[in-house]
C-alpha cells in the first residue's frame, strides 16, 4: 500500500499509515509512550509534554507529531526518561496533590505515571498554591487543587459534548480552568454524563457519590503500571 | 441589564461584522470605552459573536492590557524591562507609589489612576519609560513623576503629558509623541531612503517566481531572531494549496531590549508596506495584516495614514503599480500585551481572536496559517529588506554582511553604553567592534539577542554577530562593571514566567522553578548541587517546551552558568550539619509571633 | 558485636506510620535481632543515647519543636529516611499551607462555628511550641537521604527499606510497594 509508512522507535521497526501521529503508530505496535493530556477519544493537546520523544535527534511531542518514512524515533533513553520524570514532578509540586484522601487515588493517571517512573518524592519544592473547589453542581464537583491543566475537559466539552463549558483563563502560572458562568458550576449546562467529566485524568472533575467504590488492591494501577495494556499488545504479537 | 454595556458591545461587534475571529478588536474596544471587560460585557460579546462567555473570558484574561475589573481611567504602566531598571525604574516606581498613595497593581480610590508594571515597552534607549494608556513617557525621573501625577490629576488626559516632541515623524500630528528615534547609524538597506513605489514597480515587471528567486538569491534570513530563510518560506507558501493566502507582518517586537521595529514603523512604514505587497504578489495573497503590539498603539494612526497615502499613489489596493491583477490590501490587528504573540503561530491565534497560545507545528503557518490558509509571517525588518532586494537586486544585498547572514541588520542598543539607540550595521562585525561603535568599552558582558539569546563574556568579544556565530533579532544589551549578572538573569526569568502562555508544563512550571533556585543562589543560600539542579531544569524546559518561548527561556540562566560560572560559585554555601540553608526558622515563625503575640521560647536540653 | 542502632520519631504526623512499622508482624522479632532501638516511641526512649545508623522520620515540620527534633535526628543519624506522606510532602497537615496562619488560628480558636473559647485568644502558653508559617516537608528543613511515600507506607516497604539500609544496599522499591496512599 502506498500510504504505508515505516520508521523505527528505539531501533524497532514500526509500520503506520500516512497521517498518523507517532503516538498512534506506537500504540498500534504495542510500544508505550507515556502521556497525560492525550485521550483516545479526543484530539491531541500537546500540552503535558510527557510524550516527548526525539525525532531524528530533535525533541517533539509524540501525540502531535506526524510520522514519516524512515524517521528515527527515540523513546526509552535515559535522557528522555529524565525529562519525563522531571515534568511529572513539576506537576506534583505545581498543584496540591493529596493522594491519601483523593477519590481518584489508584485510578489516577498522574499518580500512576509517578509510580511508573519510580518517583518517591519530587525533587522540586512544593508551591502549595491556593486553589478553589466548586461543589455547587448537584452531581459533579471541581477540585482545582488537583488540576494539571491537561485541557481534556476543554476539548471534550467543545468537541464531543458541544457545550464549550470549560476554557483556560489567565496565562502562565496563573492559568486555570474556568467555567462558562460567572461563579458556579451549577449555573452551567454540565451534566454528570458529559464526556468532559469522564475524561479527567486526575481527581479534579469528579462525579459525586461514587468515590472509593473500588477497594485498595483492586484499583486500576495498584498492580500494573500505566501503559501495561499497550505493552501487552507487543508481547502478544 | 446595563444598557451602556449592551450598546457599546453591539456597536463594536457590528463594526467588526459580528465575526468571532475579530474578537480582539471587540474586547480592545470595550476595554477602551468602558475601562474593563466585565462579566456582563463578556456575556454580551458572546451573544453577539455567537460563542460562549468563557471563551471571551479566556481571551480577555490572556492579555495584559485587558481586564475584567476596572483599572482606572488612566493606567500608568511602568516598563519592567531589565534596561529600564538599570536606569532607575525601581526608584521611579516608588515615586509613583508615593505620589499616588497606592501600590503597584492598585487604582486610586477615585478610580482615576491605576499603576502597573509591564514587560519591556521598547523604549530601552530612553528609559526609564512608561505608558500612560497609549501615551509613551520617557526619561522618567522622580521629578517627572510628580509632574505626570499632577497633570493627570488635574486634566485626566494622558495626551497632555506630551510637551516636547521627538524628532522625525514623532513630531507629526498623527504620532505626536515625545519618543525619539535615536538612529545612530544609517546603513545601505533600511535607512538609506527609497523612492516610494520603486520596489513595487520593479516587482510588477517580474513574475512571482522571479521575485521569490531574487529573495532566495539574496539569501535573506528572517530578522526576528530565528533567521529562517525568507525566500524559502515564501516558496513553501506559494506552493501550498489554499483558496486564499495571507501575508502577516509581525510588528510585535517584545524581546526585552528590542525597539528597532518601532523606528521603522515611525520613519519608513512605506518600505514595510511595499515589502508586504511584494510578498503578497510572490505567494499569491491579496490580504495582509500588520500585527501591531499593543504598546505601539500610538503609531496606529500614522500607519493608517501611510497606508491611505499608498492607496492614493496606486501602491496599495487594486492594480498596484499599474499592473492589472496585482491587488493587495492591509489591515492592522492590534495586540494587547503578550510577548508570546511574537511567536508566529500564537500571533495567528491572536489575529483570529483567540488566546495567544502557540499552535502545534507541523503543520507550519506556510501551509495552515491564518484562517487555516497558507500564511507567510515575517518580521517588519524582513519585509523592508525584501523590498530593497527587489529594488536593487539580490547581488547588491548579498554583498553586504557575512556569508550566511547577508545584508545589514538593525540593532537596538541599550544598557551601559554612551550611545544607545538604533544602528544599521552589516552582519558579521565582532562584539569588540560593536562595543567600540556604541561606546561600551567597559562592558563586562553583552546580552546578544535579548534574554532568549546569549550572555557573552569578554573572552567571547571576538565572536561575530551573525546567524552563523552569535545570532540576534537585534536586541543588544550592554552590561557595565557595576552590574550583577545574576540580578539581570533573575529579572529576565521574571519576564518569562510572566509571559509564558501556560499551555505546556515545562514552560509554565519549569521557569518558575528555575527562577526560585536562581534566587536561592543570589541570596547566598544555594549549594553546589543546585548548579546541577539548574542545569537539569534548563535542559528539560528547553527540550520539552512547545514553542520558541520555552525553548529559549532558560537561556539567561544557562548561558550565564556557562559563561559566568564564577558569578554563581562565589555565592554558594556549604550546608552545615545537613541543615538546609534555605530554611529560616525565625522567618518561618514570623506569622505565629504576630498571630499569637509572643516571642518563641527555645528550650535547651 | 554491637548491633546497629535505629531511632524513630513522629513529628507532625498521626503515628499511623509507626503503626505500619508494627505491621511487619512477626518480622519485628527479626528486627530486634538485627538492630537496637535508640530514641523512639516504640521503646519510649526520650533522648539519644548514642549515634544511630538509621533515623526514621514520620510527619512534617509544623512547629518549632518539630524542627528542633528533626535537626537533632540529623545530627545523630547517619541516614535519615522520611517515612510517609507527611514527612515527604507535608501530608494532610499541609492542607493549611495555602491559607495564611493567622486565618487558620482564627478559624480554629476564635471564629469557627464550633469554637467555645472564653479567653477570646489564640492559646499562647509558653509551653506550647509556636507554629510555623506552613508545614514543611522534612527535606526542606534538613537533608534527607531516602523517601518512603505512602499514608502510611506499606509495612513491607518499611521492612524492605530498613533491611536494605542495614545491608548497605540501595533502596529500590518494587512497583507494588511505591504508593502515595
Amino acid at each position: 500500500m502506498s500510504d504505508e509508512i515505516t520508521f523505527t522507535i528505539d531501533g524497532v521497526e514500526v509500520t503506520g499509515t500516512q497521517g498518523q501521529t507517532i503516538m498512534q503508530a506506537a500504540d498500534q505496535a504495542g510500544i508505550y509512550i507515556p502521556r497525560l493530556c492525550w485521550h483516545a477519544d479526543l484530539s491531541p493537546g500537546g500540552s503535558c509534554r510527557v510524550c516527548t520523544v526525539k525525532v531524528n535527534g530533535r525533541a517533539q511531542a509524540a501525540c502531535t507529531y506526524p510520522i514519516s518514512e524512515g524517521m528515527l524515533v527515540q523513546n526509552e533513553t535515559d535522557e528522555i526518561r529524565e525529562w519525563r520524570k522531571s515534568i511529572v514532578e513539576m506537576l506534583f509540586v505545581e498543584g496540591n496533590h493529596f493522594c491519601m484522601f483523593c477519590e481518584k487515588s489508584g485510578n489516577c493517571e498522574l499518580q500512576a505515571m509517578a509510580y511508573r517512573f519510580g518517583i518517591a518524592t519530587p525533587r522540586y519544592p512544593y508551591m502549595f498554591p491556593q486553589r478553589d473547589v466548586d461543589a455547587s453542581h448537584p452531581d459533579v464537583f471541581i477540585d482545582r487543587n488537583r488540576c494539571i491543566l491537561c485541557g481534556r475537559c476543554v476539548r471534550a466539552s467543545r468537541d464531543v459534548d458541544g457545550k464549550n463549558i470549560f476554557q483556560f483563563v489567565n496565562r502562565g502560572r496563573e492559568t486555570r480552568i474556568a467555567i462558562n458562568a460567572e461563579a458556579n458550576l451549577a449555573d452551567t449546562a454540565l451534566s454528570a454524563m458529559d464526556k468532559a467529566v469522564e475524561v479527567c485524568p486526575v481527581g479534579a472533575i469528579l462525579r459525586k457519590r461514587v468515590g472509593y467504590a473500588v477497594p485498595v488492591g483492586k484499583r486500576k494501577y495498584d498492580h500494573e503500571p500505566i501503559g501495561s495494556d499497550i505493552e501487552a499488545r507487543r508481547a502478544k504479537s | 441589564m446595563n444598557l451602556k454595556v449592551d450598546q457599546v458591545v453591539k456597536k463594536l461587534t457590528a463594526a467588526s461584522g459580528r465575526d468571532r475571529t475579530r474578537m480582539m478588536d471587540v474586547v480592545r474596544g470595550v476595554q477602551a470605552e468602558l475601562g474593563c471587560v466585565s462579566g456582563e460585557a463578556m456575556e454580551a460579546i458572546a451573544r453577539e459573536l455567537g460563542c460562549e462567555r468563557v471563551e471571551v473570558e479566556g481571551v480577555v484574561s490572556f492579555y495584559a492590557f485587558l481586564s475584567k475589573q476596572p483599572k482606572g481611567k488612566a493606567v500608568i504602566r511602568i516598563s519592567d524591562c531589565v534596561v529600564c531598571r538599570m536606569k532607575g525604574a525601581d526608584k521611579v516606581t516608588e515615586a509613583f507609589e508615593q505620589a499616588l498613595g497606592i501600590r503597584v497593581g492598585e487604582t486610586t480610590a477615585d478610580g482615576q489612576i491605576g499603576l502597573e508594571r509591564t514587560a519591556c515597552i521598547g523604549l530601552c534607549d530612553q528609559g526609564p519609560a512608561a505608558l500612560v494608556n497609549d501615551v509613551p513617557v520617557t526619561y522618567l525621573s522622580t521629578e517627572k513623576v510628580s509632574e505626570i501625577v499632577d497633570s493627570l490629576t488635574a486634566t485626566g488626559e494622558p495626551k497632555k503629558l506630551v510637551k516636547t516632541l521627538g524628532e522625525g515623524k514623532n513630531a507629526t500630528e498623527r504620532i505626536h509623541s515625545m519618543v525619539i528615534n535615536n538612529v545612530r547609524k544609517k546603513g545601505e538597506v533600511i535607512f538609506a531612503g527609497m523612492e516610494p513605489g520603486a520596489a513595487l514597480r520593479k516587482a510588477a515587471g517580474m513574475s512571482p517566481q522571479e521575485v521569490i528567486r531574487e529573495v532566495k538569491t539574496a539569501r535573506l534570513r528572517g530578522r526576528g531572531g530565528a533567521g529562517f530563510p525568507a525566500g524559502m518560506k515564501w516558496e513553501f507558501c506559494r506552493k501550498a494549496a489554499g483558496e486564499r493566502k495571507f501575508v502577516i507582518c509581525n510588528a510585535d517586537e517584545g524581546e526585552p531590549g528590542t525597539f528597532k521595529d518601532r523606528v521603522i514603523l515611525t520613519e519608513c512604514p512605506e518600505l514595510l508596506i511595499e515589502g508586504m505587497a511584494i510578498a503578497g504578489y510572490a505567494i499569491g495573497a491579496e490580504q495582509g495584516i500588520i500585527y501591531l503590539r499593543g504598546e505601539y498603539d500610538y503609531l496606529r494612526a500614522h500607519l493608517e495614514f501611510s497606508m491611505a497615502q499608498m492607496h492614493e499613489k496606486g501602491l496599495l489596493g487594486d492594480g498596484i503599480a499599474g499592473k492589472k491583477g496585482f491587488a493587495f490590501d492591509i489591515r492592522i490587528q492590534m495586540g494587547a500585551g503578550a510577548y508570546v504573540c511574537g511567536e508566529e503561530s500564537a500571533l495567528i491565534q491572536s489575529c483570529e481572536g483567540q488566546r495567544g497560545s502557540p499552535r502545534d507545528r507541523p503543520p507550519f503557518p506556510v501551509e495552515v496559517g491564518y484562517l487555516n490558509m497558507p500564511t507567510v509571517v515575517n518580521n517588519v525588518e524582513t519585509f523592508c529588506c525584501a523590498a530593497r532586494i527587489v529594488e536593487k537586486g539580490a547581488g547588491w544585498f548579498a554583498e553586504l554582511g557575512s556569508k550566511d547572514s547577508t545584508g545589514t541588520k538593525l540593532f537596538s542598543v541599550s544598557g551601559d553604553c554612551s550611545l544607545p539607540g538604533v544602528y544599521e550595521l552589516p552582519f558579521g562585525l565582532t562584539i569588540s567592534e560593536f562595543l567600540e561603535t556604541v561606546g561600551g568599552r567597559d562592558a563586562i558582558a553583552v546580552q546578544v539577542g535579548g534574554p532568549s539569546g546569549t550572555c557573552v563574556n569578554p573572552e567571547m568579544f571576538d565572536r561575530r554577530i551573525c546567524f552563523e556565530d552569535l545570532g540576534t533579532g537585534g536586541s543588544m544589551i550592554v552590561f557595565g562593571p557595576q552590574r550583577s549578572l545574576l540580578d539581570a538573569a533573575s529579572q529576565f526569568m521574571d519576564f518569562f514566567v510572566e509571559e509564558s502562555c501556560g499551555w505546556c508544563v515545562p514552560c509554565r512550571v519549569g521557569n518558575v522553578l528555575i527562577k526560585e533556585r536562581l534566587d536561592r543562589i543570589r541570596q547566598g543560600k544555594g549549594q553546589a548541587e543546585d548548579l546541577d539542579y539548574l542545569e537539569q531544569l534548563c535542559e528539560t524546559v528547553k527540550r520539552c517546551s512547545r514553542c520558541g518561548l520555552g525553548q529559549t527561556s532558560p537561556n539567561p540562566v544557562q548561558t550565564t552558568l556557562k559563561h559566568f560560572r564564577e558569578h554563581y560559585t562565589q555565592r554558594l554555601v556549604e550546608s552545615k550539619d545537613g541543615l538546609q540553608p534555605t530554611f529560616d526558622l525565625t522567618a518561618a515563625l514570623g506569622d505565629a509571633v504576630e498571630a499569637q503575640g509572643r516571642e518563641p521560647v527555645f528550650h535547651e536540653d | 558485636m554491637t548491633k546497629p542502632k535505629i531511632a524513630s520519631t513522629s513529628l507532625c504526623g498521626c503515628f499511623g506510620c509507626h503503626m505500619s512499622i508494627l505491621d511487619i508482624d512477626d518480622r519485628i522479632l527479626k528486627l530486634v535481632e538485627l538492630v537496637e532501638f535508640d530514641k523512639s516511641p516504640i521503646n519510649d526512649i526520650k533522648r539519644f543515647t548514642d549515634r544511630c545508623l538509621v533515623g526514621l522520620i514520620e510527619g512534617g515540620c509544623a512547629n518549632q519543636e518539630n524542627v528542633k527534633v528533626l535537626r537533632e535526628f540529623r545530627s545523630h543519624c547517619d541516614v535519615l529516611v522520611s517515612v510517609g506522606d507527611c514527612a515527604t510532602m507535608g501530608g494532610i497537615p499541609a492542607m493549611r499551607n495555602g491559607i495564611p496562619l493567622k486565618e487558620c488560628l482564627a478559624e480554629a480558636y476564635l471564629d469557627g462555628p464550633t469554637v467555645h473559647n472564653e479567653t477570646g485568644r489564640v492559646p499562647h502558653d509558653e509551653e506550647l511550641p509556636l507554629i510555623l508559617d506552613k508545614v514543611y516537608p522534612c527535606h526542606e528543613v534538613v537533608k534527607i537521604d531516602y523517601h518512603l511515600p505512602g499514608c502510611p507506607p506499606p509495612a513491607d516497604a518499611i521492612w524492605e527499606a530498613v533491611v536494605a539500609l542495614l545491608n548497605n544496599k540501595p533502596l529500590d522499591l518494587p512497583y507494588e510497594l511505591l504508593k502515595y496512599d
